[in-house]
């Protein structure tokens, strides 16, 4: 994308002008809205959207009808409700963004999932959604009662362009764990907000897997209703030559004695493989004995590859547990490929080795088998890409 | 007989100012059932013979070869050479986070036998060369040299030489960096190598020291990367009592 394209389209559609700087801001003074027309149209000089492809993602920036319905499957055990219920049922999330507030206005109505009070799912919830080629929006509610315990998978596939919201409520004493595949085809486009509201001394497992996509940019977000909460958001990503995986968080700690945790890890391959990551933590005045960390690694596996890993921690108060963040983007150390190769192991084999020793501590931690399997086997897929294209590259350098 | 040949070898390494010689003409021969020591001042050239046998892709070939059993060991990549039979215990071990011991131990041997090895079996050969080295048997479940002191970093390197059972086994300053306990318990272990016979051991050391627990057949004194004086194990003893002296000034006239 040039530059001049750029200014381009932010002459038209934004009202600073080109070159106005972008002001600083606070992360908590960032509008939120149900109103698609507080967010003008993206320039990509926005702070959050000054590292997406904006051009790619024009018809998703579009207030009109969608021009298909995703088709969604959802099934689990007995206990749990599916049905479906008014976009305002729950209004945990409030859009952040435009895609999201157009999603918002064009999806009347919600999927809701809910696990009854004290409820304790030995088997997952199941939500398979498949964007048919169009453009289309979906809008789901999950919902844990008090004192009960669950999994939700929510698994993303198919080709089309596709903007959704999430929002997650978990009862207080509850535990709830919501993982979210996105698995779309090369070409497709997925926008999405995950708002999350912790009840008093329950726990939240967010785990994010960031497969396929051309574009795929997720927002997720998360409160505290009262005291004790303990959220845990785990991501796992590999882009690809030409995609771009972009993960955005935000912890809004208010209530006392909460907890958040963030841990990120994303492999990159091939020409225009791309990842960003931000990660902003809030402490407010009243959050007093909150505990936060967040932690952003990348590894870069070919040239051309690049990883934004941008962390950010605001703290109104002194009286905390503790609070700190890191983040590392390093290349594919060749002293390791050396040192597994020289107990003669083959290139390929030491490659995948490091690769998924890079992967091991956040995929153990995200402890779904079915996730964990399937996770395993596409980053072999990805590999054995990864090899075939640095074997044709060294071929056509005739080395 | 295993035997390693080194013919004139010649290798060089890219700098900022143009590729520079470090290896100017070795020639050294190690058979099976003989331990070679080479001994030689920093800068000599010591560490880089170690790494080109081993095809570190740092280091360029320029001139020479290098054949295990007759075979082009250059032509090998480096895992080819250490399937071939060729073990390099390396000074500074690499970490590799997130791989387990047990998991890279394994991986190694089933990659230098050819097949997986028998499951009861390797446990307890595990087992025994971890406590062979003093190492505790939980030292499986922790990463590839992730966390490890010096001294634990060495004795992996020689439970790996132990069980990968190469022919050749090069050692690049083993002993550095080790107290006297540990330096024991490494030799040991070198030895047990090496008495399980047609095995070549390649010794390179900065010091003597650890000369008094392995006794080298051969001493070789490497100078501005070559071999400037070869002998028995008295010549080690007179770099014990007179350093390197006499050499670097011979280099130097």
């Amino acid at each position: 994308m040039s530059t001049e394209t750029l200014v381009a389209t932010g002459n038209k559609a934004h009202s600073h002008g080109p070159g106005s700087p972008v002001p600083l801001q606070a992360r908590s003074e960032r509008p939120t809205s149900y109103d698609v027309d507080v967010f003008p149209v993206p320039n990509g000089r926005e702070e959050e959207w000054r590292f997406t492809p904006i051009k790619a993602l024009k018809g998703l920036f579009e207030d009109t009808e969608p021009t298909e319905t995703p088709k969604i499957d959802a099934s689990g055990p007995e206990r749990v409700t599916i049905e479906t219920v008014v976009a305002d049922a729950l209004k945990v999330l409030t859009p952040q963004d435009r895609p999201s507030a157009i999603a918002w206005k064009q999806s009347p109505s919600a999927l809701a999932v809910r696990i009854p009070n004290e409820a304790e799912l030995t088997e997952p919830v199941h939500v398979n959604v498949a964007s048919l080629g169009g453009r289309g929006y979906t809008h789901l509610i999950i919902e844990a009662g008090r004192h009960s315990r669950g999994l939700v998978i929510i698994d993303h596939t198919g080709a089309g362009e596709l903007a959704s919201n999430v929002e997650i409520k978990v009862g207080d004493g509850a535990e709830l764990r919501v993982v979210s595949i996105q698995q779309g085809d090369h070409d497709s486009l997925h926008l999405a907000q995950h708002d999350s509201l912790v009840g008093r001394d329950a726990k939240l497992k967010h785990v994010v897997v960031t497969l396929g996509g051309k574009v795929v940019r997720i927002n997720a977000n998360v409160r505290y209703a009262g005291p004790g909460g303990d959220a845990e958001f785990l991501g796992v990503y590999f882009a690809e030559g030409g995609q771009h995986h972009e993960h955005r968080l935000f912890v809004d700690h208010e209530a006392t004695n909460c907890k958040s945790n963030v841990l990120y890890k994303g492999a990159l391959a091939g020409d225009h493989a791309r990842s960003v990551w931000i990660g902003d933590v809030l402490i407010r005045a009243a959050a007093e004995g909150t505990d936060t960390f967040e932690l952003n690694r990348n590894l870069v596996l070919t040239e051309g590859a690049r990883a934004d890993s941008v962390p950010n921690l605001e703290i109104e108060t002194g009286e905390i547990e503790g609070a700190g963040h890191a983040s590392a983007t390093g290349r594919f150390d060749d002293e390791q490929l050396f040192y597994l190769q020289a107990r003669g192991i083959p290139e390929d084999a030491a490659r995948r080795l490091v690769v998924s020793g890079f992967f091991n501590d956040i995929i153990g931690k995200i402890g779904v088998p079915e996730v964990v399997e399937h996770l395993h086997e596409v980053i072999e897929t990805k590999l054995a890409r990864t090899a075939e294209l640095s074997a044709s590259a060294k071929a056509a350098l005739g080395q | 007989m295993a035997t390693l040949e080194i013919r004139d070898l010649h290798v060089s390494v890219d700098t900022e100012n143009g590729p520079k010689e470090i290896l100017r003409g070795v020639d050294l021969t190690i058979a099976g059932g003989q331990t070679h020591a080479i001994m030689g001042p920093n800068g000599s050239g010591k560490s880089t013979l170690a790494y080109s046998i081993a095809g570190h892709p740092k280091y360029n070939v320029t001139s020479g070869t290098v054949t295990l059993d007759g075979e082009d060991v250059l032509d090998m990549a480096v895992d080819e050479r250490a399937r071939a039979g060729l073990f390099l215990a390396m000074q500074y071990p690499v970490e590799v986070p997130g791989v387990s011991v047990s998991n890279f131990l394994r991986t190694a041997k089933t990659a230098i036998d050819g097949e997986a090895p028998k499951l009861r079996t390797w446990v307890k050969d595990v087992n025994k060369a971890l406590s062979d080295l003093d190492m505790d048997s939980d030292f499986g479940n922790r990463n590839v040299n992730e966390g490890f002191s010096g001294g634990e970093k060495k004795r992996h390197e020689i439970v790996q030489l132990e069980l990968l059972n190469p022919k050749i086994a090069i050692l690049d300053e083993t002993d550095s960096g080790l107290d006297i306990d540990a330096l024991k318990i490494v030799s040991t272990g070198v030895n047990r190598f090496a008495e399980k016979g047609d095995k070549g051991v390649l010794l390179i050391t900065h010091y003597t020291r650890i000369l008094r627990y392995i006794k080298p057949d051969f001493v070789h004194v490497f100078v501005d990367g070559k071999v400037a004086e070869e002998g028995g194990a008295e010549l080690a003893d007179e770099l014990e009592a007179n350093g390197y002296e006499r050499f670097l000034k011979a280099a130097a006239k």
